[in-house]
């Protein structure tokens, strides 16, 4: 059984399926930490389209788009995390059902 | 030579609307000069208007006077003048008349607070009156009918800090917008059977070209028009406005309540005759009847009244009513004529009043005056030449009027209006005489009837001018005047001095002697009655029936007990129930499906981030749908 070589849909239906389990864990999941590590996975999955278009149009840009993603992504993850942390502190509790008021 | 000389009518209606607009902007703090302005402005119109009348060629002025005004598909409304003999010299008594009482406006409202408005009042009023007159279609007309109605309720309550006032002029108001609504829909009748016309001229072309029994549509269309001039003139069954507006200033009653304004119902029939008299129409009959059962009533009440200015306000619905009734009789040449006089003896009248009342210190009763023929001179004597010329003693001019009034009636058959009109006639004269003997003559019955004073020259002299006139009214030419306009086929009969003085005996000597021997019997009757007497000797011989008339028929409180009641309430009842459950309920619909979707939407806002997430995908993954789907 011969392979077939793997091409630009490949990438882009990887690219989908994971974009798509990371938007089910943002909806369904209920721990806080859970959902931003879903998130992450969106951020990645959209990374892998670029990353895959870049390197079929010959282009270069996509490539340095994704550079800055993983940049402002780890910036990111640096202060949500630490919301996520100060909001335990106070609440005693990571779940999002008992996160909905805007006030503490 | 006068290619456009008649263009200059433009100037006869507008300058005293100028007039007001400048009083009511600009002069508003300066009353003298509000004075001068108004008073300024009717002798330019009527100065305008008497050079017009001699320019005046007996077939009318070549060009139409008028400007396009609305045109909505087919119907064109103009703003156009009419200028022929009937409304030419119809504004030279709305502006002689007029000029002589604003110039005794200025010396009777002397230290009024609101000089200025009454004088802007009194200049919209006389624009207003003017557009009725010169308006050369219906529209035109009825516009200014409106207009002439709001400056009559404005200068009726004048004093609206006066409760009655206000009320006398809302009631004025109201009562004639009764007529103006049945005006209006004869007005749309008219416009829509007679070939979409609204020109007076060119309805009148239209009749002549198709001939015909417009039967039952011409009679429906002349009781409507002519509810106009029931409420206008105040004829039965409105005639309850007309004494109430006596609240108004005695000027403003000598010239809208008495000599003009009230004459706008009888000018309006003139001017549309040739629509009531169409084959098959029975509408003079009715108009006929109504002017003559109201010059009685008016006449009956008159004599029972004890306050000066209402006595000369029943005097005025009466001759009302005869004017109306000449009309009714087809003879809008007495009416226009009756009219023309009226005006002049009328206005004397109220100015006298006036000058009456401002001597006694604003006391109106005829009982607590007395003996002021001494102390108002000129007041006095005026004051008889109007009273003779409005019982119509020969040869002043009201006997001219009223005989040729009397006569159409027994030229047409109408022998129980011929015999109305000479009772009239007689209670005229009894009513007339028992004013002047209680308040002219025997002792003083009032302390302030004994400190009387005449009054300044600019109230006198008006009344002179207008007592020669009331006196030589009949030999003017007028009635000749008329009857040009409205038969132009007949020979201009009468010349001479001599001839016109004895005319009426010549053509008809039975109303001429019918009409004298009621004066006679008249004035006799109320000499018996009232020569030196300190009490009305009446209600003693009459008893139910005097106090009847006293109680004007008691026409008041049956229209405030019964008729307004059972309409008004009714009304009333009928659109509150539309505004309740209507209106209401269109507006409570509106409010409720509102905080439905309010209520629905809330659901929404839960506060759970994945729920705002989900919808957000959601909502992405639609406009993506639709985007993409294609």
């Amino acid at each position: 059984m011969s392979l077939t070589p793997v091409g630009l849909e490949h990438y882009l239906v990887a690219s989908g399926l994971l974009f798509c389990l990371g938007l089910l864990g943002v909806i369904m999941r209920r721990n806080l930490l859970v959902i931003y590590m879903s998130l992450e996975l969106m951020l990645n999955s959209a990374n892998l389209a670029l990353v895959a278009l870049s390197r079929h149009n010959g282009n270069l840009s996509g490539q340095i788009v994704v550079f800055f993603i993983i940049t402002v992504a780890a910036a990111e993850v640096a202060v949500g995390l630490a919301i996520i942390v100060a909001l335990y502190r106070k609440k005693q509790t990571a779940h999002v059902e008992d996160l909905t008021a805007m006030k503490l | 030579m006068f290619e456009s000389s008649e263009h200059f009518a433009w100037l006869i209606l507008f300058v005293p609307l100028i007039a007001a607009g400048i009083i009511t902007v600009v002069t508003r703090e300066k009353p003298r000069v509000s004075a001068q302005i108004s008073i300024a402005a009717a002798l330019i119109s009527f100065l305008t208007t008497v050079i017009l009348f001699s320019l005046l060629p007996s077939t009318g002025f070549e060009h139409p006077v008028s400007v396009p005004w609305l045109v909505i598909g087919d119907l064109r409304v103009d703003i156009g003048l009419k200028l022929d003999h009937l409304s030419l010299m119809m504004a030279l008594i709305v502006t002689g008349v007029g000029s002589l009482i604003h110039i005794y406006s200025a010396g009777y409202m002397e230290g009024e607070r609101a000089y200025s408005r009454y004088f802007a009042c009194l200049s919209l009023f006389t624009f207003s009156m003017l557009g009725i007159v010169l308006a050369d279609n219906f529209v035109m007309m009825f516009i200014f009918w409106e207009l002439v109605g709001v400056s009559s309720y404005l200068l009726i309550g004048f004093w609206y800090e006066k409760p009655a006032a206000a009320d006398a002029a809302k009631k004025a108001f109201i009562t004639n917008r009764l007529g103006d609504f049945g005006f209006l829909v004869g007005i749309l009748l008219v416009w829509a059977t007679l070939g979409n016309h609204l020109n007076f001229d060119q309805l009148r072309q239209h009749l002549a070209d198709s001939p015909g029994n417009y039967g039952a549509v011409a009679t429906a269309a002349g009781l409507l028009i002519f509810c106009g001039a029931v409420g206008k003139s105040a004829q039965f069954p409105l005639h309850v406005w007309l004494p109430d507006a006596m609240e108004g200033p005695t000027p403003v009653s000598a010239l809208i309540h008495a000599a003009t304004m009230v004459a706008a119902g009888v000018y309006m029939l003139c001017r549309v005759f040739f629509l009531l008299d169409v084959p098959g129409s029975h509408a003079l009959e009715v108009i006929a009847w109504i002017g003559g059962f109201t010059a009685l009533l008016a006449a009956l009440i008159a004599v029972q009244q004890n306050d000066i200015k209402r006595i000369l306000a029943y005097s005025t619905l009466s001759q009302l009513g005869y004017m109306i009734m000449a009309v009714g009789l087809s003879s809008p040449k007495a009416a226009m004529y009756h009219l023309t006089t009226h005006a002049f003896f009328k206005a004397l009248l109220f100015l006298g009043a006036g000058s009456v009342i401002l001597a006694v210190h604003h006391e109106q009763n005829i009982w607590k005056m007395g003996a002021l023929r001494k102390k108002l001179p000129v007041t006095f004597w005026t004051f008889i030449a109007g009273t003779l010329a409005l019982c119509g003693v020969i040869p002043f001019s009201g006997f001219y009027s009223k005989d040729s009034i009397l006569e159409q009636a027994l030229e047409k058959n109408e022998i129980t209006l011929f015999v109305i009109g000479v009772f009239v006639a007689f209670l005229t004269t009894f009513y007339m005489s028992r004013l002047v003997l209680v308040a002219f003559f025997g002792g003083e019955r009032s302390e302030e009837a004994g400190h009387a004073h005449e009054s300044p020259g600019i109230m006198t002299w008006p009344l002179r001018i207008l007592a020669v006139f009331s006196i030589i009214g009949g030999f003017l030419g007028i009635e000749t005047l008329y009857q040009r306009h409205f038969q132009p086929e007949l020979p201009a009969a009468t010349v001479g001095f001599m001839a016109e003085l004895f005319e009426p005996f010549d053509n008809q000597p039975l109303s001429a002697i019918f009409g004298l021997g009621a004066i006679i019997f008249g004035f006799f009757l109320a000499y018996a009655c009232y020569w030196r007497t300190f009490a009305d000797p009446l209600p003693a011989k009459l008893g139910w029936f005097a106090r009847a008339m006293r109680n004007r028929f008691y026409f008041d409180e049956f229209y405030e007990r019964v008729l307004i009641p059972a309409t008004q309430e009714l009304l009333a009842k009928i659109a509150d129930a539309i505004d309740r459950w209507i209106i209401g309920g269109a507006v409570q619909a509106t409010q409720g499906t509102t905080d439905l979707f309010g209520r629905a939407l809330r659901l929404v806002q839960n506060g759970s981030i994945q729920t705002y997430a989900f919808l957000l995908i959601a909502g992405v993954a639609l406009v993506l749908y639709f985007v993409l789907a294609k």
